[in-house]
């Protein structure tokens, strides 16, 4: 199963950015457990320095903007 | 390039909707279709342009750029100048200090970076270059840099890092020069182009209301005040403008998009320009949900130094360009 974290202090685009992966998953049907991590010093484990940011298997893939829904799929397969 | 569009409006509102050229309502509307097409084209061109630049110099290079090297005094003027070409959203300003200081970097130089890049934003630039013209724009880019670096130096001079919350200063003790590099990729440019555009997209719709809103407002005053109406209350020659706008301008919390084209009205009908910027610089620059944000990282009496420290320069400033404009 792909684990997927999203960071970030829960702001406008870090919502936008959830919501788009949950639909990318859906819409792919990879079977993936997806987790916000809202909390600073979680967050700093991972090394960034822009928000949102999505951790697709503890790798960082997409930093400081919102991904586009084919991108999200296309990671996830 | 403009001329046509002014024309354009003029024809829309004069010709086609029948309005009177010199009725209020026929200046306020041309105003409003002028400044609304030119404004949109603007930031649409300038947040394309700066996000080709933030493509290939992500932050993460600029964090390890100021990490890695002695830059003998200049650094601040580097981070600045950082601050004011990349953009990003504001809850994305706590884990960048925390970044900064994790890289080692000073604290002074972190808040020069903190500082201008709210200030000098793209989409401040485009509004203003749509408002204000070239020479202006030009010298709002320079002074929001050396705002930041000042700002930064004073801050660095004072020695802060004891007021950082504990598990930051925590950090602080640890910190060190960081290697790890982004993971880029080799992306070619006109792979890149899409993403950047989407993105330039987004920003543009999201404050087009606020353009719009700021266009309209505009748009009223001038139409409908008078020249010259504000000089009568807050002339060059009161003393206490300047900091009262600063005053004014912090608590405030307006989108640097909905701010500017008032602001332009206002110096149009006689508030002086140095007091205007004051207010727009204390506006963009400083806000109370900045203020909440940073309480995460440091200590009340931090974010209160902080605050007064860039306010004051905000102020100073004010009165140079009351006195040189």
């Amino acid at each position: 199963m792909t684990s997927i974290k999203i960071l970030g202090p829960g702001c406008a685009k870090c919502k936008a950015t959830y919501e788009v992966v949950k639909k990318a998953i859906e819409q792919s049907g990879v079977q993936a457990e997806v987790t916000k991590i809202e909390d600073l010093e979680g967050m700093m484990k991972y090394n960034i320095l822009t928000t949102p940011v999505v951790v697709i298997d503890e790798q960082i893939r997409i930093s400081g903007r919102v991904p586009a829904l084919d991108e999200i799929k296309r990671l996830l397969n | 390039m403009f001329n046509l569009l002014q024309r354009f409006s003029d024809w829309l509102i004069f010709s086609v909707l029948g309005v009177s050229a010199e009725s209020h309502l026929g200046q306020a509307l041309t105003f409003f279709v002028y400044d609304t097409a030119k404004i949109l084209i603007l930031l649409f061109l300038i947040t394309i342009l700066m996000g080709i630049v933030n493509s290939y110099f992500p932050i993460d290079r600029i964090r390890n750029f100021l990490s890695r090297n002695k830059l003998y005094g200049t650094q601040y003027l580097m981070a600045s100048t950082f601050g004011a070409i990349t953009p990003f959203c504001s809850c994305s300003s706590v884990p960048l200090f925390i970044g900064f200081v994790k890289g080692g970097i000073p604290l002074g130089v972190t808040f020069a970076f903190l500082i201008t890049s709210p200030l000098v934003n793209e989409v401040a630039v485009a509004v203003f270059l749509g408002t204000f013209g070239f020479k202006a724009t030009i010298v709002y880019v320079i002074s929001g840099i050396l705002l930041g670096v000042i700002s930064g130096m004073i801050l660095g001079r004072m020695k802060l890092e004891p007021m950082l919350t504990d598990w930051v200063r925590k950090v602080w003790e640890q910190a060190k020069a960081e290697q790890a590099d982004f993971e880029m990729g080799k992306v070619s440019f006109m792979g890149r182009l899409p993403v950047i555009i989407r993105e330039a997209l987004g920003i543009v719709k999201g404050v087009v209301v606020y353009v719009l809103m700021g266009i309209a407002i505009g748009a009223a005053m001038h139409g409908y005040v008078p020249e010259g109406f504000f000089e009568e209350y807050i002339g060059n020659d009161t003393w206490y403008a300047v900091p009262l706008a600063v005053l004014l301008g912090v608590p405030m919390y307006a989108n640097a998009a909905g701010i500017i084209p008032v602001i332009q009205v206002m110096v149009a009908k006689g508030i002086p320009i140095g007091t205007s910027l004051a207010f727009m610089m204390a506006v963009v620059g400083l806000s109370i949900p900045e203020a909440t944000l940073l309480r995460k990282v440091m200590t009340t009496r931090l974010v209160l130094i902080f605050f007064s420290v860039v306010a004051t320069c905000i102020m100073i400033s004010g009165y140079l360009f009351n006195f040189i404009l």
